[in-house]
């Protein structure tokens, strides 16, 4: 398991834009991560109804990225909450759903403003969003991302290994 | 519309137990393979418009897919074999030249595979490269015919060598400075994406070698390699100017390509957009054509006239170079080129690849890259010229042993192409003429070209530079050797294998268990 932060080290998922292909993948071993089984060809055979990808690839033409949960510091989600599942953990910063709680009014749907909490109508309502696989060491949209389009550092790496190398040099400015 | 004739090369197998609808080889295929019907939850491929290229293969997560050469597509003939009879198919249909792209496929012999490396034993030591030094630094350029020293010798002390101030007093020519005996072969801005641009040139950046940009100009996102760069000037002087010369750290005039001796090019003018128009400095719209021969050089005369021109265009400062494909004269005219100035010959074989060429001529004009430089090595040494230009072997350069076997036929270093590609992911369907590779590389569609994440290009490319060169310096530790400089031209150390005399004699060598 990872090491856990306070939120301005966390680390979260970051999108390179330029090189994501519009595969998928990650969406799809989002799903598998989050099925029963764990195992991509049962789950998709024997369980698919039952689960969403928490990440979502957006497309215009031939323009595509993953989004998922930004996982806000001031996360409005969390505010909207009317019964208290939507949480934000103070050690890891990750905002996650009890599902055990929600109710379904999608209040967080309203007001999340990358729109990447999604209905899940399979069995008893609830919202269903990213958990940033706390339980793995790099998510597995990240993992499976086959042009590393998508990247998991925080907030320091970042801006020192700046996200959208338009030379292919490293620690360019 | 008459029925084509014209068979499927390949067929596609799905498998139905594993596969799982997710559509990722729907959106992966440029040539519209796969279609998803939601009616049915099935997916159909159309096995006619496959090139074989593996990318939704590689990219299925589930591996349910199977892309298979289809080898019982006609009956079998040995002398009117598949590809014959595809050819007239498609001929008879488009009545035009057939396109290609990539290197010559056909059996020719690879003579790399019937030639041996030595090793040392008992007579004389082997060297472990881990532990001992061992030098594959390469420079590339003229060397002086010999070299003068200013010696001033301080005639009051007896330690005679201490006090002694030596200088060197030959100028040495400008020379290029290669950590290993590889670069990248000239691939133009046009002929494959930028991001392959960009993983050439900061790969040859940070390991200390060179790339070439191929007759294409220099885009600006490659300025800050300029030390790394060789820029091209070939027959439609596209991108030339002399700020263009000044960038590059040296200069190759292109007069011929080993895929297409004697045969220009032609980038159509619907490529011609953009960031290729201005880099190209033509308009936007209008067909990029190289011709055939360059219009200025008709002789050795004409060619020096060039180089010279392009030697004082900067300054004397930088090796300027010829690039010739194999043909069978190739040793008088290398030794022509050396003459007219030239600062190190580059010499592309038959089966050196190609982003469009006719098939007729990639697979039937020119000779193999291994006689060529044996060749012109050995001419240029009986000629007393050969320090006069570095050599430069092209042509399919597969491994670390096809570089070290050109070597010790007598090349200073080698250009790798198709190796270069490969390694980010071309899987050689020779499609790239159509604009439409899967991999991202031979394409301009800015769909496409985003596959290639330069980032994950140029670390491929460092490990493979790494790689090679790790196994070079192994061989030579290995046949005990410590400078790649002791193995140029050291024929003794090769062996031929299943070559009759005529081969041999060419290629200069031994036959294997022949001793000295
Ligand atoms: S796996 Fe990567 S490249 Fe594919 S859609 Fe997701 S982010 Fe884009
Ligand atoms: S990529 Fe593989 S699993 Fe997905 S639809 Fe295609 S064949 Fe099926
Ligand atoms: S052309 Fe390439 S991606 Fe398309 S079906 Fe054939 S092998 Fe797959
Ligand atoms: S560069 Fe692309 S089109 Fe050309 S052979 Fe390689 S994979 Fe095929």
């Amino acid at each position: 398991m990872r090491e856990r932060h306070g939120d301005c080290k966390m680390k979260k998922i970051y999108i390179q834009e330029e090189y994501c292909i519009g595969c998928r993948l990650c969406e799809i071993y989002c799903q598998v991560k989050h099925s029963k089984s764990k195992k991509i060809i049962k789950a998709f055979k024997e369980e698919m109804i039952d689960i969403l990808p928490r990440v979502l690839v957006e497309e215009i033409g031939y323009n595509s990225f993953a989004i998922q949960c930004r996982h806000c510091s001031d996360a409005p989600c969390v505010e909207a909450c009317i019964s208290g599942a939507m949480q934000k953990n103070k050690n890891t910063g990750v905002v996650t759903c009890d599902e055990d709680k929600c109710v379904g009014c999608w209040s967080c749907i309203m007001v999340c403003p990358y729109g990447v909490i999604r209905r899940n109508l399979s069995g008893k309502k609830i919202a269903s969003k990213c958990d940033l696989c706390i339980d793995e060491e790099i998510p597995v949209c990240v993992q499976n991302c086959p042009n590393e389009a998508l990247k998991f550092m925080d907030k320091d790496a970042k801006e020192k290994n700046p996200v959208g190398t338009k030379t292919g040099r490293k620690n360019e400015k | 519309m008459a029925l084509e004739l014209k068979q499927s090369e390949f067929e596609i197998e799905r498998d139905k137990n594993k596969c799982i609808s997710c559509e990722v080889c729907v959106r992966q295929c440029s040539n519209d393979v796969h279609e998803y019907d939601s009616d049915q939850d099935t997916l159909y491929s159309d096995n006619s418009k496959c090139v074989g290229c593996r990318r939704c293969e590689t990219l299925c997560p589930t591996g349910a897919l199977k892309i298979r050469n289809r080898e019982d597509q006609f009956k079998t003939n040995y002398n009117w074999t598949s590809s014959h009879l595809s050819n007239i198919y498609r001929q008879a249909d488009s009545g035009g030249v057939l396109l290609t792209g990539m290197g010559s496929d056909r059996a020719h012999t690879v003579y790399w595979d019937h030639i041996l490396f030595n090793a040392a034993q008992v007579t004389n030591p082997s060297i472990d490269p881990l532990r001992e030094p061992m030098e594959i630094r390469t420079f590339i350029g003229r060397k002086p015919e010999r070299l003068d020293f200013e010696i001033n010798r301080n005639k009051d002390s007896k330690e005679s060598l201490k006090d002694t101030n030596i200088k060197l007093k030959t100028k040495v020519p400008p020379q290029l400075d290669l950590s290993t005996p590889i670069m990248f072969s000239a691939m133009s801005y046009g002929s494959v994406s930028l991001n392959v641009c960009k993983s050439l040139a900061a790969a040859a950046s940070e390991f200390g070698t060179y790339y070439n940009t191929g007759e294409g100009g220099l885009h600006k996102d490659l300025y800050g390699y300029a030390k790394n760069t060789i820029v091209q000037v070939a027959s439609g002087r596209y991108g030339v100017d002399v700020d263009y010369l000044n960038k590059g750290a040296a200069v190759e005039i292109k007069i011929g390509q080993g895929a297409k001796p004697g045969i220009g090019g032609h980038l159509p003018g619907e490529k011609v957009t953009g960031d290729i128009s201005n880099t190209r400095m033509i308009p936007e719209g209008t067909d990029a054509i190289s011709p055939a021969p360059h219009h200025d050089i008709y002789s050795i005369e004409d060619l020096a006239q060039l180089i010279y021109a392009l030697k004082e265009a900067t300054n004397w400062l930088k090796p300027v170079g010829v690039k010739v494909s194999a043909v069978h004269n190739i040793a008088p005219i290398a030794s022509g080129i050396v003459r007219a100035g030239a600062d190190f010959v580059t010499i592309d074989g038959l089966r050196g690849g190609t982003g469009a060429a006719p098939q007729i001529i990639r697979d039937n004009v020119g000779i193999p890259i291994e006689l060529a430089i044996a060749s012109v090595d050995e001419r240029l040494r009986e000629e007393g010229i050969r320090y006069r230009s570095s050599i430069i072997a092209a042509g399919s350069i597969r491994s670390s042993a096809d570089v070290i076997k050109a070597i010790a036929l007598g090349a200073d270093a080698v250009y790798i192409g198709t190796a270069a590609l490969v390694a980010i992911g071309c899987h050689l369907c020779q499609k790239c003429y159509t604009g439409k590779c899967n991999w991202g590389i031979a394409t301009q569609d800015p769909y496409l070209t985003k596959r290639l994440n330069p980032e994950i290009g140029t670390r491929k490319l460092l490990n493979l530079l790494r790689g090679w060169s790790l196994e070079i310096k192994e061989m030579l530790g290995g046949a005990g050797i410590n400078a790649i400089e002791s193995l140029k031209s050291n024929r003794e150390h090769l062996r031929g294998i299943n070559l009759n005399d005529r081969e041999l004699a060419v290629l200069g060598i031994k036959h294997a268990g022949e001793a000295w």
